[in-house]
């Protein structure tokens, strides 16, 4: 028997941006909640997608209820454009919804993201969509969903703060990283999704509206446009983002955040922008680091003879 | 200028191809059709159409086909098809009391009206490999039975409940609508509706694993197999524009309800719970794994203490969800170079701050409050 065609190439079957209308009009009206109420975790229908669970879901759900014809979408994943699926991401939508689609930041009026806040601050009329793995802040502290609430509801955030200080005990420090938990317009402490810690004060009262979906676990989150945005810390030990000793190894920023590139067998290393759009017009502009020729010779970047 | 290399988009075109050809295997051997996938490997068709919640043989039997026969795989893209298609309403209850029955068994009881019917089952095989299935051939034709089977049979626990033994199936107040836990987000507590869903759509392998926790003493479980059944149910449909009921058509489906202990308590006398299993196809150690975990998550309604695995409802349903978990257990995967970037920087550095202060015969940290 000849069945319906499921994966044939074509994308008419489906609805503009894959959603259907219904699902999308809930999400909105989720979204509108979570910014009614910054940084409280607002639980969605999440529709299971094409793409797995915990490969972006959310984001591409809350993605798809914003696109519209007139919209350009950036997709970055480790503030990249170019990791594999920030690739995928960005071909759904261009097959889904004929997104036009950009990799400069300043162009965008979407970007989704994983793990990044781009360099080039963002600007008001820009939306940006964080991918969320794990959007309960207190998780790791309480496991169960019922009492997680309750801790929010109540704002009894005692225990979050006695970790921290156990860390700082241990190791002189907040030995967090990444999902650096943040408290959102004086109320709730909210995940900001595994991004650097160095990414967090661009949160704070950032003129772009910020979206958070968590596809698996059903949970939409935001930060409206110039909204306070705290990382949490102690009057005696405050809060401080990571620094490099050296500068990008391509373009010489020193002001970035940077990924550490293995060179060789023989403990060489060099340190390159995470954000490669960032890194790509510093060097259009002209600037250069240090590692840039032999860069070349591992294969990270090309050189253009035209240029 | 130099410009950074940018390979992802065609590599990922490259492995969709390489995939195809994988999949493939051998060109020698012939292609394996999805009709011989639904007719022959009908067990691994019924895991899919549970773990996938969709009862549709043919797309079960493509999915095992494009996914190289991993459940999982075939299980999310069922989901993934599924989540698109409309809702037009809901069928009428289904009756598993006047099931077609091919196969019935109850170990409570040693007859019963309708007897034991032992069906098509692997239970009294010897696992020995039957060689000849490498050869291939006619299957000998049966010899009908002298006297067909009763046209339905009663439910065990049905029997028991004429005697007001058995706990009472009371819908909810108002008797609401179930809930769809695939187009709402759950909250806990959870309904029985809800964990039920969960459970039947729950990985077999987990549920498997946490039904037997509760026989090995995670749990309380003293549970007897009241009545095991595989047959097929009409679903019957009312269209508002007709006001009656039209049969849609048949379900395979396997039940079990299980039969446990329960003391009572102050306002209910001893009488014993329901642990219940349903599930599309020929699923019976799903359906029994199923009825276990039921009645052990039924600890917080009975006033019993709820402290393992498979008495805790968030524990259950969150992680019985195969697709899901094995999204977020493969997305590791993906890259996370920004966020161990930031971990490298930080070993790194606490390490050279230890290094310095034993260098300076601090033994310890100074203190946090200081």
């Amino acid at each position: 028997m000849t069945r319906r065609a499921y994966d044939d190439g074509r994308t008419a079957a489906y609805n503009y941006a894959y959603l259907d209308e219904q699902t999308k009009r809930m999400i909105r009206r989720a979204l509108l909640k979570a910014v009614a109420v910054p940084g409280y975790q607002v639980p969605f229908g999440s529709r299971e997608m094409p793409l797995a669970r915990g490969w972006g879901t959310g984001g591409i759900q809350i993605t798809a209820a914003i696109i519209g014809p007139a919209d350009t979408l950036k997709v970055i994943d480790q503030g990249a454009d170019d990791t594999t699926n920030a690739v995928s991401i960005r071909r759904f939508f261009e097959r889904t919804a004929a997104a036009r689609t950009t990799e400069a930041t300043a162009a965008a009026t979407i970007i989704q993201t994983r793990h990044r806040i781009p360099e080039q601050p963002l600007a008001a009329g820009q939306i940006l969509v964080y991918q969320v793995p794990l959007p309960e802040p207190l998780r790791r502290l309480e496991p169960r969903e019922a009492e997680t609430r309750k801790m929010h509801a109540w704002a009894e955030y005692g225990l979050m703060h006695v970790r921290l200080y156990e860390n700082i005990a241990r190791f002189g420090e907040v030995t967090t990283t990444y999902d650096y938990p943040v408290a959102v317009n004086g109320r709730y402490v909210m995940a900001p999704s595994p991004i650097p810690k160095f990414d967090n004060p661009k949160m704070d009262m950032c003129p772009a509206l910020q979206l958070f979906g968590a596809g698996r676990e059903k949970r939409i989150y935001a930060v409206p446009p110039h909204t306070r945005v705290v990382s949490l810390d102690f009057e005696d030990h405050p809060f401080r983002i990571q620094s490099w000793t050296e500068p990008c190894g391509l373009c010489g920023a020193t002001d970035t955040y940077l990924d550490e590139v293995v060179t060789d067998d023989r403990g060489g290393r060099m340190f390159v922008c995470s954000d490669s759009h960032h890194c790509e017009t510093r060097r259009a502009e002209g600037h250069h680091g240090p590692m840039l020729a032999a860069a070349a010779s591992i294969h990270l970047v090309e050189k253009e003879d035209a240029a | 200028m130099y410009v950074a290399v940018k390979g992802g988009e065609a590599a990922i075109l490259a492995t969709h191809e390489l995939l195809a050809e994988t999949r493939r295997g051998d060109p020698a051997v012939p292609e394996i059709a999805p009709a011989q996938i639904r007719e022959q490997m009908g067990l691994a068709v019924a895991r899919v159409m549970n773990e996938g919640s969709l009862y549709d043989p043919d797309l079960a039997a493509l999915a095992l086909k494009q996914a190289q026969g991993d459940t999982i795989e075939a299980a999310f893209l069922l989901r993934a098809y599924r989540t698109t298609l409309p809702r037009f309403g809901a069928s009428l209850p289904l009756d598993t009391g006047a099931m077609a029955i091919r196969r019935r068994i109850s170990a409570a009881y040693k007859d019963l009206p309708g007897g034991q019917v032992l069906g098509p089952t692997y239970d009294y095989t010897h696992r020995l490999f039957d060689f000849a299935l490498e050869e291939g051939g006619e299957t000998p034709a049966l010899t009908p039975a002298p006297a067909p089977l009763a046209e339905t049979m009663p439910r065990v626990p049905d029997i028991l409940g004429q005697e007001g033994l058995m706990e009472a199936e009371a819908p909810p107040e108002g008797d609401p609508a179930p809930f769809d836990l695939t187009r709402a987000s759950v909250s806990f507590p959870a309904g029985r509706d809800v964990r039920l869903q969960a459970m039947a759509r729950g990985d077999e392998g987990f549920m498997l694993g946490l039904g037997y926790s509760t026989q090995r003493g995670y749990g309380n479980a003293h549970p007897f197999a009241g009545e095991i059944r595989l047959g097929e149910v009409a679903v019957s449909f009312v269209p508002e524009e007709l006001g009656f009921a039209v049969d849609l058509g048949d379900l395979t489906l396997s039940e079990c309800q299980m039969i446990n202990q329960f003391a009572g308590s102050k306002d209910i006398p001893p009488q014993f719970t329901r642990g219940y299993g349903l599930a599309f196809g020929h699923a019976e150690r799903k359906v029994m794994s199923m009825a276990l975990v039921d009645r052990a998550l039924k600890a917080r309604d009975l006033g019993e203490a709820a402290d393992y695995p498979a008495q805790q409802e968030e524990f259950v349903l969150y992680h019985a969800d195969n697709v899901e978990a094995a999204g977020f257990v493969e997305h590791l995967k993906l890259p996370h170079y920004v966020d161990f970037q930031g971990e490298l920087e930080l070993i790194r550095r606490i390490r050279a701050e230890r290094e310095a202060r034993l260098a300076k015969g601090q033994d310890h940290l100074p203190e946090a409050a200081e």
